[in-house]
């Protein structure tokens, strides 16, 4: 049980909740207080927008434990919109071929159980293909 | 049993202040059941189908994550600051927690925290516009200037039971605020209710239990018509005022039905009546249909809506929109567009997905 860490995350896992530089206007995720761009303090709150594009990919057969009921998924390295690389479960991909490059968005989704099906679930980021349909 | 005076005007929930909705927004999961897929191994393939398919949501996917999808759209087409939230009302009976609300994560997650009211509602089909009566309460006592009301479901139906071709997931999330600053304004609201089991589930069950031909008659027909009838006759109102009428979906045939009776045509009811594409989102039913009259409704135009749940009631809302809608609708996905959104499964994807597999 990681109940103290889960809450700890929550911002970051379920908004994609980073770090704004005050300095160099670097955007840092995951927040980490200080600017990996400058150096100086960055502990300003930044909401990132989710969109980003798939930066590399694979798709995960043998899942690790907690994680196998969804197994296969696909688990991407995302270069977001403003700059951080973050990894993340692609999700909603149907038959959908997945390519790099392609535009994807965040949604928040069910992770896993912490533990069995008693202990609490854990939501996070996810990402699937942006712009599913066209705009009106 | 006594019939509401439709004389006595005080059984309309009007709020002081006038209210209306200031954003909303859909969500319908990606994965389709066909029926045909449910009669192919129940039935052999033999017999007539209450719909064409329903939507299943993802093995990630519960009525946490919907909601906040539905939430985020809602705030797109607002466009407030979510602290300016003092409620988050999320209505379901399919909530993921026995204990532990669904109503403060989705909250968190879309920045309304802490300064805020959140709870999770129940009342079958119908505790999303529950949720909704509330908040007009809330907004229009001057309480709060706004307030969310989502009805949001992934529905259990028992396998091979006739409630499985139907149960299915998705809803809508509706931000209600100053009637100023409203895409559609709603006049008032009537809510009907009587003790009626027609469909429940006890505690630690899995499935529900249903009354089969009693849900028709005097559960869903009978509130349905109440509700909509001491709505339209307090309002002094017919059906021919109201553009659009979006009723409670559990199949295809009870709305079309059911607005036949009350003298609402076809087409007056064609935009909301999603259940033939997505199946019956119980707590999210009524909700998305009205999401998929705004996503077209223009300016001028008076919808009338009415919830159902079990148990039993209903909720009846006189809704007039304003011409704020065409400008903040194209802000978020629309209802069809998600529902274009399809990928086709088949029942036994069905059955892992909805975790019907006993694993261990």
């Amino acid at each position: 049980m990681e109940i103290a860490r889960h809450w700890r995350l929550k911002q970051q896992r379920y908004g994609l909740v980073g770090e704004v530089c005050p300095h160099c206007d670097y955007k840092i995720f995951p927040p980490r207080d200080v600017c990996p761009n400058c150096g100086d303090e960055a502990k300003t709150q930044y909401a990132f927008s989710g969109k980003g594009e798939v930066f590399s990919f694979t798709t995960i057969y043998e899942a690790p434990t907690g994680y196998d009921a969804n197994a296969p998924y696909t688990v991407a390295i995302v270069k977001l919109d403003e700059g951080p690389m973050v990894t993340a479960q692609l999700t909603d991909l149907g038959d959908q071929p997945i390519e790099i490059g392609m535009p994807v968005e965040m949604v928040t989704r069910k992770m896993r159980n912490d533990g069995d099906e008693r202990g609490i679930i854990v939501y996070g980021y996810k990402f699937r293909p942006f712009g599913f349909v066209p705009q009106r | 049993m006594t019939t509401p005076n439709p004389q006595n005007s005080s059984t309309l929930l009007r709020p002081n202040k006038p209210v209306g909705i200031v954003g909303y927004g859909a969500y319908v999961p990606r994965y389709r059941l066909p029926a045909r897929e449910v009669a192919r191994i129940w039935t052999g393939g033999k017999g007539g189908l209450p719909i064409k398919e329903k939507a299943v949501p993802g093995l990630d996917e519960d009525v946490i994550t919907m909601s906040i999808e539905a939430a985020r759209n809602a705030m797109a087409r607002a466009q407030i600051d979510p602290v300016e939230l003092r409620a988050v009302w999320v209505g379901s009976e399919s909530h993921p927690y026995a204990v532990k609300p669904t109503s403060t994560l989705v909250a968190e997650a879309i920045g309304a925290v802490p300064n805020t009211q959140a709870a999770d509602w129940e009342f079958a089909c119908k505790a999303g516009t529950e949720a909704l009566v509330a908040a007009m309460g809330l907004v229009g006592s001057g309480m709060a200037h706004y307030a969310m009301a989502v009805g949001m479901d992934t529905a259990q139906g028992k396998p091979g039971d006739a409630l499985e071709y139907t149960a299915g997931a998705g809803g809508a999330a509706y931000i209600v605020g100053p009637a100023e600053e409203s895409l559609a304004i709603i006049n008032a609201s009537y809510s009907y209710v009587t003790d009626t089991p027609d469909f429940w589930r006890r505690e630690y069950q899995k499935y529900p239990e249903h009354g089969m031909r009693f849900t028709g008659e005097p559960a869903y027909f009978k509130h349905i018509t109440e509700a909509a009838t001491a709505l339209m006759q307090a309002a002094g109102t017919s059906p021919a005022d109201y553009k659009w009428c979006v009723l409670h979906q559990p199949n295809t045939k009870f709305p079309q039905r059911v607005a036949a009776q009350l003298g609402f045509s076809p087409e007056q009811i064609a935009p909301g009546l999603l259940v033939p594409v997505i199946g019956n989102t119980y707590a999210g039913a009524a909700m998305i249909g009205l999401t998929g009259v705004l996503d077209i409704a223009q300016p001028g135009d008076r919808i009338l809506m009415v919830s159902f749940g079990s148990g039993a009631g209903s909720d009846a809302f006189d809704i007039l929109v304003t011409d704020k809608l065409p400008e903040r609708r194209g802000r978020a996905t629309t209802t069809q567009a998600y529902i274009a959104r399809r990928t086709e499964i088949d029942y036994a994807t069905y059955v892992r997905f909805r975790g019907k597999l006993q694993m261990k």
